[in-house]
């Protein structure tokens, strides 16, 4: 299974780079583009979007490749923006500084949330995730001297060399953190790591009897999620120039799900095209109706009886049809 | 005074837990017998709740305006579980998250159509809207009084129906192994639509009986249904019994933390800790409280399966 030299299993996972480079290349222009037809605005969209895609990819590590559903993702989002947040507030701006604390931030308390709830299976994995997500909810509530209910301004962006980037730099620094972490994500699916994680999604069981770590490796992906989700949040800071609780919202976890489920759990960039078709739809039914979530609930209700593995296997059902 | 203050948490515990225990039940039993994360449970309660607002307006009696939309929330539940709900029970728990999310989206948006945004207001009847002396010098008012009474009686019907009718053998058996249910002869898609047309009705009770007290509005749901989820889990999921104790447990621990932790915290820390502090760590307790419980029994108190 993890011998290189044998033909591509269903484990392994290709960049598809025919189809990616072009879409990669025209992401790259998209500032030219949106300049040249006066329409800034979608690149604070596309920010958007690529943040999410960022934040829902790491969220499909572990409910995509791991098998383990948590309901509490948003959390280590929250968390990533409050350590920017907070650590602005006390003076420190320099993004070499605070992203990477922030990740570290968000990868301890996921270790030690992962740690916990490992213990549990199943429907209580979903809930006790769900729980300590509340926990911290709860807590960015409570802490009045970083604005408690209200929320938490930013005084600015955090800088690069001094710099604070401009909405456009934003945008290359969203693009460029979500295009490494898809890199890592499939490096570490294709490695031994990636195979014995999604080996323990299909038969944990087996794995174990073979002798394979199953806490140690399902915790390594959860701690590696945190820290991802802690990136997407020092972005999503940094993009709204405002922290708050509602970022870490049960709500918030469920649209992070949705996205990943939308675009197709377990593929490499199923969250990325979930988390688009999600803002997307949001951005034009939200313009078109005030009651836009009716149109979005039907649509997802649609997906589930329609497409049940997502947008990512409509091309398969699709050739499957033609053949 | 503090015996006093103790006994009124008391109570407010009690009549909290009961209210969870209408909701959780039906939880419960979805997720026990078909194995269904169901998060548009909390729509039951909010749909209920503004059923049974306008019938009460219309009627002009709260009694009329409960059992009509006890009645009605009880057909839409019946309704959306053979509409839709019944092509998810073989599909995985993400599926199920997703598409009762969708739902819980739905029924949101549905309401504020029809509704309007702005919270709409139930008033108990004015024969109860007072307090009741219960002991000297200790008023209670008279609709909690309500809540729990008509909180016990469901209960314990709930619990008759479950261990003593062909029903509730029948539920149970599903709820335990649905295969060995299956190939003894219980048809398990009818007895789960019964199930389910059950817990919408409890739903629909209970937000009849919070309404008074909470707003009447569009999300009311959410936030009740993730206590709910708490109950279901701390008392073992598929478990009537653990439904019932969990309840309990999330209601007292909640009302207790609210109002006993600051004067705790108070005479520990000083005033100005504890005004920041106590209000969050009683909102996470009963957080804290699943986390113990599955730290130690990882599938509740009271497991229903094997």
């Amino acid at each position: 299974m993890v011998d290189s030299n044998n033909a591509r299993t269903s484990l392994h996972h290709t960049l598809h780079l025919r189809a990616a480079l072009p879409v990669f290349l025209v992401l790259l222009a998209l500032p030219q583009i949106t300049a040249a037809l006066h329409a800034e605005f979608y690149v604070t969209l596309a920010t958007r979007i690529a943040i999410f895609a960022l934040a829902a990819s790491s969220l499909n590590l572990i409910l995509g490749f791991g098998g383990l559903v948590s309901f509490g993702h948003a959390a280590f989002v929250g968390a990533g923006a409050y350590t920017v947040g907070i650590l602005m507030q006390h003076g420190t701006v320099p993004a070499a500084i605070a992203w990477p604390t922030a990740m570290l931030v968000s990868a301890a308390l996921a270790c030690l949330i992962g740690f916990i709830s490992l213990r549990t299976q199943g429907v209580y994995f979903i809930m006790i995730t769900l729980a300590f997500a509340q926990m911290l909810y709860y807590l960015a509530v409570s802490l009045k001297t970083y604005g408690g209910d209200d929320g938490l301004p930013l005084a600015g962006r955090n800088t690069w060399a001094g710099i604070a980037p401009d909405d456009t730099a934003l945008y290359y620094l969203a693009l460029g953190a979500l295009t490494l972490c898809l890199l890592f994500t499939q490096r570490l699916l294709n490695a031994r790591f990636g195979q014995v994680l999604q080996g323990l999604r299909e038969n944990p069981m087996r794995m174990q009897a073979l002798g394979f770590p199953v806490l140690r490796t399902q915790l390594t992906a959860f701690t590696l999620a945190g820290a991802m989700a802690g990136l997407a949040g020092s972005l999503l800071a940094n993009q709204g120039g405002f922290v708050s609780p509602s970022m870490m919202q049960w709500s918030q976890s469920g649209m992070l799900m949705v996205m990943v489920i939308l675009g197709g759990v377990g593929h490499l960039y199923g969250s990325v095209l979930g988390a688009a078709a999600f803002l997307l739809l949001e951005e034009v039914l939200g313009h078109t109706t005030e009651h836009w979530q009716l149109g979005l609930g039907a649509m997802l209700l649609a997906v589930v009886l329609l497409a049940p593995r997502g947008l990512a296997s409509l091309r398969s059902v699709w050739t499957r049809s033609q053949a | 005074m503090s015996g006093i203050l103790l006994l009124e948490q008391a109570l407010n515990g009690l009549q909290l837990g009961l209210m969870l225990f209408l909701l959780a039940a039906g939880l419960t039993l979805v997720f026990g017998i078909m194995d269904m994360v169901n998060l548009a449970h909390g729509s039951l309660y909010m749909v209920g709740a503004y059923l049974i607002a306008t019938a009460t307006q219309a009627s002009g009696s709260y009694w009329w305006g409960l059992a009509a939309g006890v009645a009605g929330t009880a057909l839409f539940g019946v309704l959306l579980e053979v509409s839709v709900l019944r092509r998810l029970y073989r599909r995985d728990h993400v599926t199920q998250v997703l598409g009762t999310f969708a739902i819980l989206l739905m029924c949101n948006e549905t309401v504020r159509m029809i509704w309007g945004s702005q919270p709409l207001s139930l008033n108990p009847p004015a024969a109860l809207s007072g307090p009741v002396e219960l002991l000297p010098d200790f008023f209670y008012p008279a609709f909690r009084l309500l809540i729990i009474v008509v909180g016990l009686a469901t209960a314990l019907l709930l619990y008759l129906l479950v261990t003593r009718t062909r029903l509730g053998m029948q539920v149970r058996a599903g709820a335990s192994n649905r295969d060995m249910a299956l190939a003894m002869g219980t048809n398990v898609q009818r007895l789960f639509t019964a199930v389910f047309g059950l817990g919408a009705a409890l739903c629909a009770l209970a937000g009849g009986m919070l309404g008074p007290l909470l707003a009447v509005q569009v999300g009311m749901g959410e936030s009740i249904l993730i206590l709910a989820f708490v109950v279901i889990v701390i008392g073992g999921i598929g478990s009537i019994r653990g439904a019932l104790v969990g309840a309990l447990l999330v209601g007292m621990v909640d009302s207790g933390g609210r109002t006993l932790l600051p004067m705790v915290f108070e005479s520990l820390f000083g005033a100005a800790l504890a005004a920041d502090a106590a209000p969050a760590v009683a909102s996470i307790l009963i957080y804290v409280l699943m986390a113990a419980v599955l730290f130690f029994k990882p599938r509740g108190l009271f497991p229903a399966h094997g």
